[in-house]
């Protein structure tokens, strides 16, 4: 802050505002929010750090990471977690962005569906295109002899399924990107005589500069974290997130596990960071004035963008559709009759079932603590009046989860948690770990989705419940809460999806009682179940949807009766 | 700084402010400002954009806590006490209606936390809904009404806990020129009987003027005048307020002596009080002030013009004039169109104008 000028101005003691009830409840609310946040996400990462400088709990500095970097063999894998990065963001960018563009700007057919079609893979388990290639391309996979090489495991299968899993990610950035467009460019650029080539290249492209960025940032986060494709289907291949699980699970080498993590963090924590500066050059391209554009029919274009949907669309649903075959085949490839049997879990795997009455129960708890403790965060930090050290503290670590990959925020857990004489020890191998683990891990989306929300408020809301002598607390319940209502079922159901489907972070959390369907995936391919590891997948897939689609039931629905002011 | 303490009867001030600062990181949004305020009275502080007046309104609320100096508001020092703890209704320019809220729940929402009985409260939203005119919107919701109707229920919902002070940030601002010109009188009414106190914000002149009892002017964080609507308007206290409100025309001028100003080659004579002989100053006269009827070679400050420019507004033509001797600067005029025709006034014609000593203002020069 500059330096209060001198001025003749200031007349008598300074005043400072007392306190009302509210201001104490606030500020009471945020430090206990501060608590918990140190407890799901500061801590455990503290905890990381500080292992990784220690050799049975005494201070070595950087001995393992000396070690690390000196390994050959370990060294090599942050060199191949690069690598399959970097040529997955160049295959999905391009992909995305021919298919966003046909969602937003040509007048083809069936856009809703292509849309639909395309956003699948959100609801499977990353592992599910990796078991589904292993299907078709594995090595008793019957399209075995297309793969060069020979075998699908190893770079090749992760590229190809990390595809799958990435599109619908680049996709939504792209679409969000691409649909805010102002026609007056484009009518300017008609009557300058442009070439539509031209145009493309500069107004469209330009205008998509930055989701092009911000996509690029996501599907290069999200293939160097992710666990479970690397898992299934890397072979011997191994990148980073594997090498975690083989140095913690395998070897029971923790500090060596910590050290992995933080290379790990270091390039999730650069994207973030380049994502971030990006994000900040950009210009509000719509001004208010702006004239949507709407796409001309122009039937050369969209049939061809048409053409290219269906094709891309079609592989998305083929890969869904392997699994779903593959689970219902009673002995691949041998015997292709149709059978239920491998939905018959106990067979497979100790947990049976309860794995998946695990996942369903501990998502279930996600998505109704997680969101009420994001959505009264966030309230908290927007309207607690003044305390700006403690909100900024508590913004800070809200933040922190979007640059911190799920494998090192759940190695961080392992550290925090089972020390000697953590309080909080009675969580560890409980069901309340893997709820909090998960909250932390899909913190920061979640955080920033609530806090637009709120931002939308009149600002105004607080001073005058205040005139009227309303405690803020009716206020949040009789105003707040309603007509933010439709961000907190999209928070519910993106916890709710999210904690379902993930693998790398409760991977080193469950015990024997607690394991989840997505583990429960793993474990069984592993074993060689691949049928029951698909229908278990598949399991997953039907639950998200289920829950999804009830989501777009239940908005419907609450907005008739609810939401009835929002109309005029 | 004038007339800060002197106010309509002789009762006892409803609100004083004194020695009011506030500082945002290193900027002074209100500097020393002190200013009383009677029961009963309309106050308006007026201002350009900037200049404060937001910050002094939200300051008496509560919600924004000045950096130094004392707020007392019916004899009760109320400088550090959180806005729920303070005794005021307010309004502001978004309305900030709860959007899922009826409009009956929105102007009871005040009374339902006080353990009011439901009949009571139902009866005293009826009442207020019938004093804002509008008796049968009870059930609607703020999005199905119009702006003027959602800034009316936000005065109903303001009223209903009867606060000894009402506060209105820049309440017609949102609205159609239409709108706003009635609801000054709706909102001035109401506020007569109830005899509240209101301080209001505003950066419209007009809307000053017509509304209130007294004025407060404002500009860079410091309190230029405090004055009745004609106060402020015939006798700005200082070039700022006279640029301000109202058209006025500059004028640079010598001040050649006591009571003498020469400007065009001529010696005005002019109220020259406090100014030091043969400084620059600057006349300040009103164009609808210039005289052109019933001038003789007696009349004082007489000045021979050229019409340089007419500029037709409908009921009346304002006219630039350029003195013929000298190098004064030029002079705008409003002209009736009646004057117009009876003297056959069109550009390039000579004529004589008065500049009336009572009307003139003089300023030292900046």
């Amino acid at each position: 802050m500059a330096e209060i000028p001198a001025n003749d101005y200031l007349i008598g003691p300074r005043v400072k505002s007392a306190m009302s009830r509210d201001d104490i409840i606030m500020r009471a609310g945020v430090v206990l929010f501060i608590g918990f946040l140190a407890v799901a996400v500061a801590l455990p990462l503290w905890s990381l750090l500080s292992k990784s400088f220690e050799n049975r709990g005494e201070f070595v500095g950087l001995a393992n990471y000396i070690r690390y970097f000196s390994t050959p063999a370990l060294f090599a894998s942050v060199w191949n977690s690069f690598y399959v990065a970097v040529i997955t963001t160049a295959i999905v960018l391009p992909l995305a962005f021919v298919y966003a563009y046909a969602l937003t700007r040509s007048d083809m057919r069936w856009k809703g569906l292509f849309q639909a079609l395309a956003l699948i893979p959100i609801l499977a388990p990353s592992l599910l295109p990796a078991i589904s290639l292993i299907y078709l391309f594995g090595n008793q996979g019957f399209l075995k002899t297309w793969i060069p090489g020979g075998t699908i495991y190893g770079p090749i299968g992760i590229t190809i399924a990390q595809v799958f899993y990435c599109f619908p990610h680049a996709l939504m950035i792209l679409v969000t990107a691409l649909s805010m467009a102002d026609s007056r460019l484009y009518e300017a650029a008609d009557a300058l005589g442009a070439s539509k080539r031209r145009i493309f290249f500069t107004v469209t492209l330009p205008g998509a500069k930055y989701g092009l960025f911000s996509a690029a940032f996501v599907i290069f986060t999200l293939v160097i974290t992710d666990f479970g494709i690397a898992k299934v289907i890397g072979g011997r291949f191994n990148v980073l997130a594997t090498d975690i699980y083989k140095q913690v699970i395998g070897q029971q080498n923790f500090e060596m596990g910590a050290v992995v993590g933080m290379v790990l963090l270091v390039p999730a924590v650069l994207a973030f960071f380049a994502d971030r500066i990006v994000q900040r050059r950009q210009v509000a391209l719509l001004s208010a004035r702006a004239v949507p554009l709407i796409p001309k029919p122009e039937p050369k274009r969209d049939w061809a963008l048409f053409a290219f949907c269906t094709v891309v669309g079609g592989l998305i649903f083929g890969i869904l559709a392997v699994a779903a075959w593959g689970s219902l085949i009673s002995f691949w490839p041998y015997n292709l009759s149709l059978t239920l049997k491998n939905y018959e879990f106990n067979n497979f795997d100790t947990n049976g079932w309860g794995a998946y009455g695990n996942s369903v129960q501990m998502a279930a708890w996600t998505a109704v603590i997680g969101t009420s403790i994001i959505f009264v965060g966030a309230y908290l930090l927007e309207k607690t009046r003044g305390f700006a050290l403690g909100r900024g503290l508590a913004q800070f670590i809200a933040m922190l989860p979007l640059a911190v990959p799920g494998l090192v925020i759940g190695l961080g857990y392992i550290f925090f948690f089972n020390a000697r004489g953590n309080p909080l020890g009675f969580l560890y191998a409980t069901i309340g770990i893997l709820v909090l683990n998960s909250i932390a891990h899909f913190y920061t989306v979640s955080h920033l989705t609530a806090t637009t929300a709120l931002k939308q408020l009149d600002t105004e809301f607080e001073a005058v419940s205040a005139s009227l002598k309303v405690p803020l607390l009716r206020t949040f319940w009789k105003v707040t809460v309603p007509v933010c209502l439709p961000a907190i079922l999209d928070i519910s159901i993106y916890m709710f999806v999210n904690a379902m489907t993930t693998v790398s972070a409760v991977i080193f959390l469950y015990s024997t009682d607690t394991k989840l369907a997505s583990v429960a995936v793993v474990n069984m391919e592993e074993s060689g179940f691949t049928a029951a590891a698909a229908a278990m997948a598949m399991m997953i897939v039907f639950t998200s949807a289920g829950v999804k689609i009830a989501h777009v039931l239940l908005t419907r629905g609450l907005d008739k009766r609810t939401q009835a002011w929002r109309r005029r | 700084m004038t007339n800060t303490t002197t106010g309509p009867g002789s009762a006892a001030p409803y609100l004083k402010i004194e020695h009011l600062s506030k500082l945002f990181g290193s900027f002074a949004a209100l500097k020393d400002v002190s200013l009383t305020i009677y029961p009963g009275e309309f106050v308006c502080f007026l201002g350009p954009s900037g200049c404060g007046k937001t910050t002094l309104l939200r300051a008496i609320a509560g919600l924004d806590v000045q950096t130094t100096g004392k707020i007392e508001q019916g004899g009760r020092d109320i400088s550090r006490l959180p806005p729920s703890e303070r005794d005021f209704g307010i309004v502001f320019q978004s309305y900030a209606l709860f959007p899922n809220l009826n409009v009956t729940d929105n102007v009871g929402y005040g009374l339902t936390s006080r353990g009011m009985k439901r009949a009571d409260i139902t009866a005293r939203v009826k009442e207020l809904l019938d004093l804002v005119g509008l008796p049968d919107s009870g059930a609607k919701y703020p999005a199905q009404l119009s702006g003027g109707q959602q800034q009316r229920v936000a005065l109903a919902r303001a009223l209903a806990t009867s606060p000894g002070l009402l506060l209105l940030d820049e309440p017609l601002s949102a609205l159609d020129a239409r709108v706003r010109v009635r609801l000054r009188h709706e909102i001035r009414s109401v506020q007569r009987r109830l005899g509240l106190t209101t301080v209001m914000v505003t950066h419209d002149q007009e809307e000053a003027l017509t509304m209130a009892d007294r004025i407060v002017v404002m500009n860079h964080g410091v309190i230029e005048q405090v004055g009745s609507p004609s106060e402020i308007y015939r006798l700005p206290a200082t070039p700022f307020v006279a640029d301000f409100v109202g058209t006025m025309n500059f004028l640079d001028g010598l001040l050649a002596g006591p009571g003498r100003v020469s400007f065009a080659g001529l010696d005005l004579t002019v109220p020259t009080d406090g100014l030091a002989a043969n400084s620059n100053v600057r006349l300040c006269i009103r164009p609808e002030d210039v005289a052109v009827r019933n001038l003789d070679a007696s009349t004082p400050n007489l000045l021979p013009v050229e019409i340089r420019a007419l500029d037709f507004l409908g009921s009346f033509c304002r006219a630039t004039l350029k003195p013929t001797a000298g190098k004064g600067s030029e002079i705008v005029a409003d002209f009736s169109i009646n004057l117009m025709r009876d003297l056959n006034l069109e550009v390039g014609k000579r004529l004589s104008i008065a500049l009336p000593a009572d009307r003139l203002r003089v300023f030292a020069a900046a």
